[in-house]
């Protein structure tokens, strides 16, 4: 296929998973800063959502301060701010229409439409209440709809497996960077009688990658902290960490380079990033420091995109 | 002479008795109650914009993105009618190949002094880089759209040839699905010709005129000049019908006179382009080099043989609007036919005692560019104030050979449902035509612009018009 086919592909994906995250970050964080200080609630959780999402730069040079308002307009509308929501579909859209051809109508008809109802939903730039709420469920279903279509109805050949491995590297980002600015919080620690200070903490990183509920079907008990970083990083059934995006990403680059006839950088680097994942504990995690692990991580996931590229998006 | 009698409508005739092929339609529409006609207008927009059938117009920025208005009432043209127009069309397209072959190639039309000698070679649209070459099957126009009038029952017109790269065919084939999924029952009762086989006829001619080096599954890509350009959607809508690869200038590169496409396995060989890129754009090294859709060296690897572009480079010559007062004569010179398909008389203005009549009734006539497209740059003279005439009419007499006049024909008109009820406009038809080496196909229909404004001439999509559903009916009723 096409390399600039591929390479929109790749990033159609990437743009609908980061809007995705960005929407229940939001989410998140509206959840914990209503708290009582009591419980945990501040107003630096926004900070923290800003640096989630990897846009505190970007905001502090536009001279505001954090705020649920400022914050929000940010992260779901501001034009300026390159990877707000309604900036990540809008360049989806783009990319969308520049390779209509290799989306199936349904993918398509899901950005577009998303596209068409952003347009008219910014308009009114809700910045708090239910009308947010639904602002942001609508923005969780676009990726649904997006993901469901690709999933449903594309031919499993390169297009479908560049637009995964988008999606996958993604999404890799995106618990990384959370766990990233949320790494204290998640440190083991004595256990505090009545209960932790942080325990909404925890919960709110749950949300951010949906897996409250998969929290206590997994291990069974209350949340302790060390427990959601293993969900986060080692847990293999949970379709948001760390070790399963590998999966799926050396799964569908090793597809690629079956059809290609060809293993390259990138199908090695997954490789042993991924093996690297399943030889850890979170002992041996916490013991050599987990901030550094991600830290780690997050550059050996920034490597693997500039490989796909340089192997297949020249 | 054209009729000069009423106004002619494809359902009611001159007198308002309905014609045969309408009779269905008509019993239709009058048992049909608003509501209805209002609800499936309203669902057939929706329609359109989730699909994203948008166009762009330039220089129109608050709305990048513009639905091309749609009807939902269609236009029948009965089979009867239709065998002229096709044998018509192939005729005319036919004659059309053989005279670009003949202008890059020996020339005999000129020395024989049917069509004048400047004409031909000081025209913006001769390539001279072509002159003296053969393209693979000696096709120069794979796809032809030619814009037919009519003004009474009697026969149609020929308004334009478009030998360089028609648009309009996805509208075709995408008002005709909308259709099918808004009316089924009307479908049912009348026997509709299929269109839905134009991809792969389309892909069958390209296939078929694939240079003779080429593998016996040649690769065939469509290449657009992107996302940008106002046809961008029906691009991508036919690439993705024919299964073929979209490609931008940039996707392609020349090595040695061979072209190659930029894919995730490495560089692959190319040996069709249907480009929907202007010949000047198409390759900066010989034509205009500012230009950044193009690609270099394509017109190296033409001229060496290695790839085939459809249509094929130098094809506006036989499109321009003055060449198109001698299609009779050029038909009868190559085929030894007389013409299927009428021309609309013309005055050529680059003739003295034309341009003198021209100048005297500019009130009456349409003016017209020679190569001009898309409905620019022209008068209406019935339509236009004074002043817009006296402004005309300097630039006329500062270059007449730049320009031709027409009567103002009486086209028809066919009935559209809009906000007031049902109402006529006038409209015109482009069937597409596709040459292939095994000769021509015209797929049963084509697209009828309407001009969706009341007494309005013009069909342009990028100046308001809209588009219906054309049917070519196999057996209508007897009248009721």
């Amino acid at each position: 296929m096409l390399s600039r086919t591929a390479d929109n592909l790749y990033w159609i994906s990437r743009y609908i998973e980061r809007a995705d995250f960005l929407a229940r970050i939001l989410q998140a964080t509206r959840r914990l800063s209503a708290l009582p200080k009591a419980y945990g609630g501040a107003e630096t959780e926004w900070e923290s959502a800003l640096l989630s999402s990897g846009a505190g730069q970007t905001f502090s040079a536009s001279g505001q301060t954090p705020s649920e308002a400022s914050v929000t307009e940010f992260l779901a509308f501001a034009i300026e701010n390159p990877c707000s929501i309604r900036n990540c579909i809008e360049l989806a859209r783009n990319n969308a229409r520049a390779v209509r051809t290799a989306l199936t109508s349904e993918m398509w008809e899901a950005i577009n439409e998303a596209y068409l109802e952003m347009t008219t939903r910014e308009q009114t730039r809700v910045q708090g209440g239910e009308e947010l709420t639904r602002f942001l469920d609508f923005v969780t279903r676009v990726s649904l709809a997006y993901d469901g279509g690709a999933y449903r109805t594309m031919l499993r050949n390169d297009a479908y497996w560049f637009s995964r491995v988008g999606l996958f590297i993604e999404r890799a980002d995106n618990t990384a960077r959370l766990l990233d600015v949320k790494y204290h919080v998640l440190l083991p620690q004595t256990e505090v009688v009545g209960g932790s200070l942080d325990y909404f903490q925890w919960s709110a990183v749950l949300r951010a990658v949906s897996a409250h509920t998969a929290y206590h079907w997994v291990y069974r008990e209350s949340l302790k902290p060390w427990l959601v970083a293993d969900l986060l990083i080692l847990r293999p059934e949970m379709p948001r960490s760390l070790i399963s995006c590998y999966e799926s990403v050396v799964q569908n680059l090793d597809r690629l380079g079956k059809s290609h006839g060809h293993q390259g950088q990138a199908q090695r680097h997954a490789r042993t990033v991924f093996a690297k994942l399943g030889n850890l504990s979170m002992e041996s995690v916490f013991q050599s420091g987990l901030h550094e692990f991600i830290q780690e991580f997050i550059f050996d996931n920034n490597r693997l995109g500039a490989l796909v590229s340089e192997q297949y998006l020249f | 002479m054209l009729s000069k009698v009423g106004q002619f409508d494809e359902m009611s005739g001159h007198t308002g008795a309905i014609r045969a092929p309408y009779a269905r339609l008509s019993k239709w529409l009058s048992e049909a109650n608003p509501e209805y006609l209002s609800s499936r207008r309203a669902q057939a927009e929706l329609l359109f914009r989730r699909i994203g059938i948008t166009f762009a117009v330039y220089g129109a920025q608050e709305q990048a993105e513009r639905l091309i208005p749609f009807d939902i009432l269609p236009r029948v043209i009965s089979r009867e009618e239709w065998a002229l127009l096709e044998k018509g069309l192939a005729q005319r397209v036919k004659a059309i190949n053989l005279f670009l072959a003949d202008l890059y190639g020996a020339g005999e039309i000129l020395k024989a002094g049917v069509v004048p000698q400047e004409l031909i070679y000081r025209n913006p649209g001769f390539r001279p880089e072509m002159a003296g070459r053969r393209v693979p099957h000696d096709i120069y126009v794979h796809i032809a759209g030619v814009d037919i009038v009519r003004t009474d029952d009697s026969g149609f017109y020929v308004l334009e040839d478009n030998a360089r790269t028609p648009s309009g065919v996805s509208y075709m084939l995408e008002n005709r699905e909308v259709m099918m999924r808004l009316f089924p029952e009307l479908f049912a009762s009348h026997k509709v010709a299929p269109i839905e086989d134009y991809p792969d006829q389309l892909l069958a001619a390209l296939r078929s005129s694939a240079p003779p080096a080429a593998s016996s599954d040649p690769t065939i890509v469509l290449l657009t000049p992107g996302c940008y350009n106002s046809a961008f959607y029906e691009h991508s809508f036919l690439a993705d019908k024919l299964g073929v690869e979209l490609v931008e200038g940039r996707d392609l590169f020349v090595k040695d006179d061979v072209v190659f496409m930029r894919t995730t396995e490495g560089p692959r060989r190319v040996d069709v382009i249907y480009r929907r890129i202007d010949d000047d754009f198409l390759d900066p090294l010989a034509f205009r080099p500012d230009s950044s859709l193009g690609v270099a060296g394509l017109l190296g690897a033409y001229q060496a043989g290695n790839v085939t572009l459809a249509n094929a480079i130098g094809t506006g010559v036989a499109d321009d609007k003055a060449v198109y007062t001698y299609m009779p004569e050029i038909i009868r010179f190559y085929m030894g036919e007389e013409p299927l398909l009428k021309n609309v008389p013309t005055w050529r203005c680059r003739e003295p005692e034309a341009l003198a009549y021209v100048l005297e009734h500019l009130g009456q006539l349409v003016v017209k560019e020679v190569n001009g497209s898309g409905g620019y740059g022209m008068l209406v003279g019935p339509h236009a104030t004074y002043a817009q005439i006296d402004e005309f009419a300097q630039k006329l007499k500062a270059n007449p050979t730049n320009f031709i006049a027409q009567p103002t024909l009486a086209l028809s008109t066919c009935p559209i449902y809009c906000e007031s009820g049902v109402a006529p406009r006038h409209v015109d038809l482009r069937p597409f035509v596709l040459y292939g080496a095994n000769g021509a196909r015209i797929i049963p229909g084509g697209l009828t612009r309407v001009a969706m404004v009341e007494k309005s001439l013009v069909v342009n999509s990028s100046q308001g018009g809209g588009t219906k559903d054309t049917w070519v009916v196999g057996d209508w009723p007897a009248p009721l």
